[in-house]
């Protein structure tokens, strides 16, 4: 564990770097994010659902949803990141995706820090995100 | 003068939430009355934005989460969104906002890497299981878990005690060797505070039913992770509610991608909530000083309960 004597005195050199990384991740996210909600919301980039058609679906359970939208789960959402609310996964797979980032970048410093156990911790930890976010995790009512 | 207005805001939202009332399909959707049927979609997203910013005023004044508002009072009231897309949403919005807070909280030193790391590693791990079981349960047995879950929240926030700095005698050897310790300068007081934690093994199995309520429920669990910090590890109080908030940002990120990959998102309904959210928590926390935070905080458990209330009857089919 090293201290960054430069800024905050009381923070470690590894949480100050884990800031910094998240502090960039989030408002990137958060632009992307409006960016995309407005081409969706204009009718810029046509919709996979029109707009005027989407209080059909809201009120079903997901799994009805895509049955009845003719959609899959995981990531096939990919395949439509050209329709309007489509992109708009895109804003919100980069803000979930933005911890597994930190994390990575934690990697080098603990190791280069000989902490065996927070390296591992930070393996462990991208795994589990990693998983969840693979789509691998089925299920349904 | 600042304060009546505020109470006259508040108000006005908890008069919109008790009196406007749908019922409820056996199947957990919403009925809409047939005059509802023919408003437009932008008309529910605009009203889904105002009622977030209100929820995040509300949020920050009563010094909760967003998501532990966001979920039963929109699932509960007024919206018709079935609750897998709340929930979805709901996660959504407390990730959002753990992230915007996470870079300023691990700056200051208040939050604490260390301390959230190995914590935040098994209440992931346990949220990914709560997503899947909340996707795979059947929406009244999850309303009835909801409402009992918010209930005890109230009670929790109501009755459970904080310390400010509590006693922690000797460290115990997993946070010792852990390195979970730390120090930070209180302005109030104008100190450096040295602190240390004990009950490690505790508090990881604590967070295991934190994970997978969290998960389950859509919640957020900062209203659980603080008092499992402060009353039972020991860490300071305003360590406790930074590292908790910072916390939120890896905890639902698991349970996050579950949703999306369940298709239990929809974008015309999380966007809207996520930037109401986060406007109504920078106006917010404009206020905090002008505001009374105990009254406020009264208002958030009184809503707490009445959404609670109203989850517990839905569940039960009433």
């Amino acid at each position: 564990m090293s201290y960054n004597v430069g800024s905050n005195p009381y923070v470690t050199e590894e949480q100050r770097i884990y800031a910094q990384w998240l502090g960039v991740g989030w408002k990137t996210g958060f632009v992307i994010m409006v960016l995309f909600f407005l081409l969706y919301i204009s009718g810029a980039l046509p919709p996979y659902i029109p707009l005027d058609q989407v209080d059909k679906y809201w009120a079903m359970s997901a799994p009805e949803y895509l049955k009845s939208a003719q959609l899959h789960t995981g990531w096939s959402w990919i395949y439509l990141i050209d329709r309007g609310d489509f992109l708009n996964f895109g804003g919100i797979a980069f803000l979930a995706i933005i911890t597994s980032i930190c994390f990575l970048r934690l990697l080098p410093e603990f190791i280069r820090q000989k902490d065996k156990i927070f390296t591992t911790i930070v393996v462990l930890e991208t795994i589990i995100l990693s998983l969840a976010a693979s789509g691998i995790l089925v299920v349904g009512h | 003068m600042h304060c009546k207005k505020i109470y006259f805001i508040l108000g006005i939202l908890i008069l919109v939430l008790l009196y406007t009332d749908f019922t409820l399909a056996a199947d957990g959707a919403v009925t809409q009355p047939i005059e509802q049927e023919n408003m437009p979609w932008w008309v529910w997203a605009l009203a889904l934005f105002v009622v977030s910013f209100l929820l995040g005023i509300v949020a920050v004044l009563g010094g909760v989460g967003g998501g532990v508002l966001f979920v039963p009072i929109v699932s509960g009231f007024f919206f018709p969104f079935h609750l897998d897309f709340v929930r979805g949403a709901g996660l959504l919005v407390a990730l959002a906002g753990a992230l915007a807070a996470g870079p300023g909280l691990l700056k200051s030193g208040m939050a604490n890497l260390r301390l959230a790391m190995p914590l935040a590693l098994i209440a992931s791990t346990s949220a990914i299981i709560g997503a899947i079981m909340g996707l795979a349960l059947k929406p009244q047995i999850i309303q009835l878990c909801l409402g009992i879950t918010i209930l005890a929240i109230v009670f929790l926030m109501w009755k459970a005690k904080k310390s400010e700095r509590p006693d922690v005698p000797v460290a115990d050897p997993i946070s010792t060797a852990l390195s979970i310790h730390g120090i930070y300068y209180d302005a109030a007081s104008k100190k450096e505070i040295d602190w240390k934690v004990h009950r490690t093994p505790i508090a990881l199995g604590l967070f295991i039913i934190i994970g997978i309520m969290a998960g389950m429920f859509g919640l957020g669990a900062g209203w659980a992770n603080v008092p499992v910090l402060n009353l039972v590890m020991g860490a300071p109080l305003k360590v406790s509610v930074a590292t908790s908030k910072f916390m939120l940002s890896i905890v639902d990120t698991s349970a996050a991608w579950v949703y999306i990959n369940q298709g239990a998102i929809m974008a015309v309904i999380a966007i809207p909530s996520i930037l109401g959210i986060m406007m109504g928590s920078l106006i917010g926390v404009r206020l905090l000083t002008r505001v009374n935070a105990a009254v406020v905080r009264k208002v958030v458990l009184l809503m707490l309960l009445f959404a609670g209330g109203r989850a517990l009857m839905k569940g039960i089919g009433m």
